[in-house]
């Protein structure tokens, strides 16, 4: 059997607002396996982007385990913590999170930076051309919303992780690039990746396998998308 | 405050003169800038001050190199980017001498959600493959949040994520510190807090040129060059 890429089981996140606890998470449960984009929809507040901070190990659950890889990474010391996220994870948010006083391609050498990595500038390329964008010496202002996204795209693969958490990636798009982004997305979904697409666009959602909608942190609805 | 020394006899940081910029949409030619020439001394604390439109952003970015005119001479930390339109300096030039010579910041503060504020702050030095913690440290420190290093943006208000975005232009020791609406996105009392850190910075004896549309705040800058439909219309001291 294939070990799955995300097993989230019985996740709370509580937060203690003067005499109050708020649960942003009142057990998640999420199994994804390799090749498997699920979407993940809900209102505002009902805990999307909490529940993408604790498998992304940006956040720690107050109960419950997350299992990536194999790996239980619940209670892992902060240091190997990062370092397997750096590994195994790659984030890509609605606001492109560009560092705009440096090119395309170096934006994509970023990740390797900090895990001291060589072959940089080749590998930068090789994430850029996977994602279809020529201008890679272009600064982000220079290019439109579409090519930034591509750029955040790139930054997130050139590591090449086995999971890819997307934080509303079309929220700030026109049609033609949404179209161009969901294009890049099934082609990882086919080459293997686990994809969670955080989303409100119903064209973006029916493109996933499945929709979970959250509501006050807990799944109240399953389904296959389509 | 004590304000800075300004020597206006010095060679300027940065020197425009008949500085032009055109885009091109299709067919349609868009005059971004016509006829600039404005010079900022060693120690000046400036105030670009004009309309959303008006070009503030586009002379910004030719001061700091991340976009080259079509028209005029400038010159930049010394080197001269282009003359009477040419341009004299190759694109790998002008990359070095943006990441050596220049600080940059912007009214979105374009962090990245996954790393520290320390983290944030080391990135324009580890590009260069040089590390320096204690100094991406010490400037947190400076900006007020030396109890704040391994903190992720997510977990900062606004005011504090500007003061990272600072440390982090001033991580390279630039000549030139360029802020673009750096207040645009917060509220009074944090925008005071965040042009006081500007005014100690510059007291120190960074050049800073600052754009805003705020006339409030370029009434308590020493110089406001006064730009309106790509043009310098009027320099007040």
């Amino acid at each position: 059997m294939t070990t799955p890429i995300l097993e989230a089981r019985d996740v709370w996140r509580s937060y203690q607002r003067g005499a109050e606890t708020i649960h942003a998470l009142a057990g998640m449960s999420l199994t994804v396996q390799p090749g498997e984009m699920v979407g993940i929809v809900g209102r505002s507040g009902s805990g999307k982007t909490t529940f993408l901070n604790q498998v992304g190990c940006l956040d720690t659950p107050t109960k419950g385990t997350i299992t990536l890889c194999g790996t239980d990474v619940t209670g892992m010391p902060e240091k190997e913590l990062v370092a397997f996220r750096r590994d195994h994870i790659g984030f890509i948010f609605q606001l492109f999170y560009l560092i705009p006083t440096l090119t395309a391609v170096e934006n994509v050498e970023l990740p390797m930076i900090f895990a001291r990595e060589r072959d940089r500038r080749a590998r930068a390329r090789e994430a850029l051309a996977r994602v279809g964008l020529s201008e890679i010496h272009a600064l982000p202002h220079q290019l439109n919303g579409g090519d930034m996204q591509r750029v955040a795209i790139a930054r997130a693969l050139v590591r090449k992780p086995r999971l890819l958490l997307a934080d509303e990636p079309t929220g700030r798009l026109e049609h033609g690039a949404r179209v161009a982004i969901m294009e890049i997305f099934r082609g990882l979904r086919a080459e293997g990746l686990g994809i969670i697409l955080v989303t409100h666009d119903p064209t973006l959602a029916a493109e996933t396998d499945r929709i979970i909608e959250l509501r006050d942190g807990r799944i109240v609805d399953e389904r296959k998308a389509g | 405050m004590a304000e800075a020394a300004v020597d206006q006899t010095a060679t300027p940081v940065a020197e425009a003169s008949g500085l032009g910029k055109i885009y091109r949409r299709g067919a349609e030619e868009i005059h971004a800038l016509r006829e600039i020439s404005v010079a900022f001394a060693p120690g000046a604390f400036s105030c670009v001050l004009g309309p959303s439109g008006a070009g503030k952003s586009t002379l910004l970015n030719l001061l700091g190199v991340m976009d080259v005119p079509t028209a005029g001479t400038l010159r930049v930390a010394g080197a001269t980017i282009a003359e009477g339109g040419r341009l004299r300096l190759s694109e790998g030039g002008r990359d070095k001498l943006r990441r050596e010579n220049i600080g940059f910041i912007f009214t979105e503060f374009f962090l990245l959600p996954t790393l520290t504020a320390v983290e944030n702050v080391q990135l324009p030095l580890l590009w260069a493959d040089k590390d320096d913690r204690a100094y991406a440290a010490e400037l947190l420190e400076r900006v007020g949040l030396g109890h704040r290093l391994t903190h992720r943006p997510t977990e900062m208000s606004g005011g504090e994520m500007q003061r990272v975005a600072i440390a982090r232009a001033l991580i390279n020791r630039p000549r030139l510190l360029l802020a673009d609406e750096p207040t645009g996105n917060v509220d009074t009392t944090t925008r005071d807090g965040i042009f006081d850190l500007f005014r100690e910075l510059n007291a120190d004896g960074l050049t800073i040129v600052l754009a805003t549309h705020d006339r409030e705040l370029a009434a308590r800058m020493d110089r406001v060059v006064h730009v309106r439909e790509g043009r310098v219309v009027e320099e007040t001291a």
